[in-house]
């Protein structure tokens, strides 16, 4: 649906794709990129307009800023300061003077025009190698005024890609478990909101326990635990149409649920008699199938994004570790087996890495491993913290972390952070209240 | 060209395993008595427990990880079970808890097998499964926030509630 709203018009393909500006990504970046993106221009006419239909005073400049913080969080590029900027933001999309923003050692410019056409919003934007003196790319959207902001991650994720060589993610939205009230009666509600905190809205009322929801990779759906009627259920929740049923028909606690990468099936654990095993049901013919079948506990099952195989956690061994096995329950391996105990293993979007919660004499660490076990790093270490979710390109995690309030080690306060794949750039993301269980969409437009 | 040359000679510092030092056994707690509240990581203090009849604790408690049942969680239990019986109308519910010190979901499965241990020892004892009913709270409901090993002793814990 969302897909839909987007008219994209390429304007121009780069002809001669030599390497220009380049950046890696797959180290540690201690010199993140200066790049100097100038604010759109925009014509008085429709400014004043935008003005009146966004109550925004200048809607380029705006846009201009949502890319700015985008790049700058991604800690791959070091935004410079538009005081320093010499030429005007009309002219500039227009042939930039590539002297003037070398001068202010800027590397790459992102220039562009907004315009009100037709009662939409169109927006061009041109990236440019400031020292090669060349234009990389330049695209223009038309879109309704209201998804102005939407404009801004898409540019930021054009950016991105074009100087990483990998998909963004900032047209992404992340939802979790928004939390207030002290803990023994914590009240919980589920809340989404823009991968860089705006557009926060609140999907349930707080009168029931919730808990970790999960994006469907492919649509506006939502899996997640409510302990509605007091019988805690894995329930499935469209967020565009509000409606939500219980998954499954089982005499007892569900829970752990995640999508199938295709969307299709839900996968999550089933507790009885002090066992829990992991279940399927596909969500268009109802079947629900058992995939293990252990005394132990079986839980936090996480697909590859093939689909051929399962990750979860499991105590069989007597103590809580990661396990890999295909995904009709055969062939279980466990994969961890470092100190300590190891949970929530979630496979990343690439296939190559699976991430996890570790812990370990006190502490708790989010770390990823191969899918054989191998290489495992741990990437943040702290008193509390668990449940890490991949970007959509996965590159970078987004977990919860509880802190003490005071030096006593009174009080907490759980808010949710990132952290990049290299264990930099670490950041918290803020929510207008605490928040715990964050899960990350896919991108919302290609 | 220049700049692609200018990020490779960013560091190769790829990070950080955080040196671990290699010392483990599973057990992450063992804590000797504190205040005379706890047996080894058990709670045997009763500021928390409330009774459901005279003589009859509402409450059993857990060590770290476990859901087996102590000496003194299974008198209780007997005693339950000999209020159950006394009072064939009512039914129960065993809410079961675990402590913060774990992942949410493999605390949620944990509540529900420490509440079933205590199901299990009441129907050895004459209650019907008909009349008890488990539900699993994992680490969501507290009764003690405090984060040290004592406030998660009392928070590692199957309590009997009244159904109705």
């Amino acid at each position: 649906m969302i897909k839909k709203i987007f008219i994209l018009i390429l304007i121009l393909i780069p002809k001669n794709v030599f390497a220009l500006i380049e950046v890696d990504i797959t180290r540690g970046n201690l010199n993140p990129l200066p790049l100097a993106v100038s604010p759109l221009s925009i014509d008085e006419n429709s400014r004043l307009t935008f003005e009146k239909i966004l109550k925004k005073e200048n809607i380029g400049s705006e846009i201009a800023i949502i890319v700015e913080n985008n790049l700058k969080t991604s800690g791959l590029f070091d935004p410079l300061d538009k005081k320093a900027f010499l030429q005007a933001p009309d002219i500039a999309n227009l042939k930039p003077r590539f002297e003037d923003w070398n001068l202010i050692k800027a590397q790459a410019l992102i220039t562009g025009k907004v315009n009100y056409v037709d009662d939409k919003l169109r927006v061009e934007f041109r990236l440019w190698d400031v020292l090669a003196a060349k234009e990389m790319m330049a695209l223009a959207f038309t879109t309704v005024p209201d998804n102005w902001r939407r404009v801004g991650h898409i540019i930021s994720d054009k950016v991105y890609e074009r100087l990483t060589g990998e998909k963004g993610y900032f047209d992404t939205r992340i939802i979790y478990v928004s939390e207030e009230g002290p803990k023994t009666q914590r009240i919980k509600k589920l809340a989404i909101m823009d991968q860089d905190g705006e557009n926060n809205k609140f999907l349930t009322l707080g009168n029931e326990l919730v808990l970790t929801p999960r994006f469907n990779p492919n649509s506006q759906m939502v899996t997640y635990l409510s302990y509605f009627k007091n019988m805690p259920r894995v329930y499935l929740l469209d967020i565009e149409t509000g409606t939500q049923e219980v998954v499954g028909d089982f005499p007892g606690m569900t829970f752990a649920p995640r999508f199938s990468p295709d969307g299709k099936k839900i996968i999550m654990s089933f507790a009885k008699d002090g066992k829990s095993d992991i279940y399927t049901m596909d969500l268009e013919n109802r079947i629900v199938e058992k995939i293990t079948n252990h005394p132990s506990i079986d839980t936090s099952p996480s697909y590859s994004p093939n689909g051929k195989f399962i990750t979860f956690n499991s105590d069989r061994s007597g103590y809580q570790q990661i396990y890999v096995m295909k995904n009709d329950g055969t062939d279980v391996k466990r994969i961890s087996f470092g100190n300590g105990l190891y949970g929530t293993p979630v496979w990343s979007p690439r296939g190559d890495l699976i991430a996890f919660t570790k812990l370990h004499k006190g502490k708790f660490y989010i770390g990823v491993m191969r899918t054989d076990g191998s290489g495992e790093r741990l990437l943040t270490e702290n008193y509390y913290q668990e449940a890490p979710s991949w970007s959509p390109n996965g590159r970078v995690l987004i977990f919860y972390r509880e802190t003490k309030t005071n030096a006593k080690g009174e009080g907490f306060s759980a808010k949710l952070w990132s952290i990049d794949l290299t264990g930099y750039n670490e950041r918290q993301i803020k929510t207008p209240t605490d928040a715990s269980d964050p899960s990350w969409s896919s991108l919302l437009s290609n | 060209m220049r700049l692609s040359k200018i990020f490779k000679n960013s560091l190769l510092v790829l990070l950080a395993c955080l040196v671990l030092s290699a010392c483990a056994t599973k057990k992450e707690t063992s804590i000797g008595k504190i205040d005379g509240q706890m047996q080894g990581d058990v709670y045997t203090g009763t500021d928390t427990v409330k009774y459901l009849a005279d003589g009859v604790p509402d409450r059993v408690f857990f060590a770290t990880n476990e859901s087996i049942l102590t000496t003194a969680s299974r008198e209780t239990l007997r005693a339950q079970a000999a209020w159950l019986r006394k009072n064939p109308s009512i039914n129960v519910v065993l809410e079961g808890h675990a402590d913060e010190r774990g992942t949410r979901e493999y605390n949620l499965a944990l509540g529900e097998r420490r509440a079933n241990a205590a199901k299990d020892y009441l129907m050895t004892y004459g209650i019907s499964s008909d009349r008890i009913t488990v539900l699993s709270y994992g680490k969501e409901r507290p009764v003690d926030s405090g984060s040290n090993p004592l406030a998660w002793s009392k928070n590692r814990r199957s309590v009997t509630v009244k159904a109705n």
